[in-house]
């Protein structure tokens, strides 16, 4: 049925109602990110990709521009099952979640006006808010940590670009995006010079 | 169904020029939607992420709700389906040689350098979220304490969410 080679785990392909399932279950357990479920499900309980071979879908997903869980799914279904498994994955990690957050707000319309609702929402986007400068404070850390000083000055401009001046999305990332890489292989160089 | 159209361009044109997931697309698509197309205002923008937020599953969904509020179940689907659709074709294309990119050469000094400017987006989105949730002195409190605690704990990112709900509910914010 597949036409891409399974990968070297020695475990069975996965059959297309395996794999809606697997996303399935990913979907809704997934509170504020859902890549730590995708990791345990599918490298410690299915066993569908081997650790190593995970970190590198990943960063495959990573570079692929989009949503990197739908990526991982239609990556992995497809090497799997071909379209169907793609399709399988995608729909599996979407459609609970989909029909939940559009139910939650066909509730909510409703109840909008009451003053208890309008305070509620002001709390919780206030720590929705919180939630994004703590992911945020999060992926600076490793930066940091190394005093990378170079990626802390990208990670600066990019941010005052585009949070406070408010920049487009595209010009900013084709001023910045290569400006950092290229920054990167220079500083590659110069370390393999003095090493 | 011209709102229908742009809502495709829009989204396709955000999904293909992501890097770093949607939380660092935040900042464009609130400026797409807000400031240049004037569908909706800051307010609501940002009661939609928080919904998206509080919800099971990735946080595309914001995406879905936009498109919701919109144009309804077809919005939804649309707008969903603009996002994902032009970099799952290249996920698919991809997935199947990735094993022969791995550990390429090249590929480090390039992830490198996009990870910096991710961490610069995600900090924008923080900014901007926080502004446009900046209602009260409490909503500061809740917003600081939620990063201090996530920052510091272990705690779980919905107890925070729900923290913010009942502060909310009972008047102080």
């Amino acid at each position: 049925m597949s036409t891409q080679h399974p990968p070297t785990t020695g475990v069975a392909t996965p059959r297309l109602r395996d794999l809606f399932i697997g996303f399935f279950i990913v979907g809704i357990n997934g509170f504020g990110g859902v890549m730590p479920f995708a990791r345990r499900m599918i490298v410690e309980q299915r066993n569908w990709l081997s650790p190593e071979e995970f970190v590198d879908a990943l960063a495959m997903c990573q570079f692929v521009p989009g949503p990197n869980i739908v990526n991982l799914g239609v990556a992995l279904g497809g090497r799997f099952r071909g379209p169907l498994g793609a399709l399988a994955c995608v729909v599996g990690i979407l459609v609970a979640p989909m029909t939940i957050v559009l139910l939650a707000y066909t509730a909510l319309v409703r109840v909008a006006e009451a003053p208890v609702m309008v305070g509620a929402l002001r709390g919780m986007s206030a720590a929705a808010a919180g939630l994004v400068v703590a992911l945020a404070v999060k992926v600076a850390t490793p930066f940091v940590r190394e005093r990378d000083g170079l990626g802390l000055l990208m990670a600066a401009i990019a941010a005052v670009a585009v949070g406070v001046l408010r920049t487009e999305l595209l010009p900013t990332l084709a001023i910045c995006a290569p400006l950092a890489v290229a920054l990167e292989i220079l500083r590659t160089r110069i370390k393999a010079k003095h090493s | 169904m011209n709102q229908m159209l742009d809502l495709v361009v829009l989204f396709a044109k955000i999904g293909l020029v992501a890097v770093g997931g949607v939380i660092a697309l935040i900042p464009e698509i609130q400026r797409e939607v807000v400031d240049v197309h004037h569908w909706m205002d800051l307010h609501t923008f940002s009661t939609l992420f928080t919904l998206a937020q509080a919800a099971p599953g990735p946080n595309l969904l914001l995406v879905t709700l936009i498109g919701y509020y919109l144009q309804g179940l077809a919005g939804a689907l649309i707008a969903t389906l603009a996002l994902i659709l032009p970099p799952a074709i290249l996920a698919y294309a991809l997935g199947i040689w990735w094993r022969r990119m791995k550990g390429a050469a090249w590929l480090v000094p390039v992830q490198a350098g996009l990870n910096a400017v991710t961490v610069g987006l995600i900090a924008s989105a923080g900014i901007l979220l926080v502004r446009a949730s900046y209602v009260s002195v409490m909503a500061g409190v809740i917003a600081g304490g939620t990063v201090l605690l996530l920052s510091t704990t272990k705690i779980h990112p919905l107890w925070m969410l729900a923290a913010g709900a009942v502060l909310g509910a009972i008047g102080l914010v």
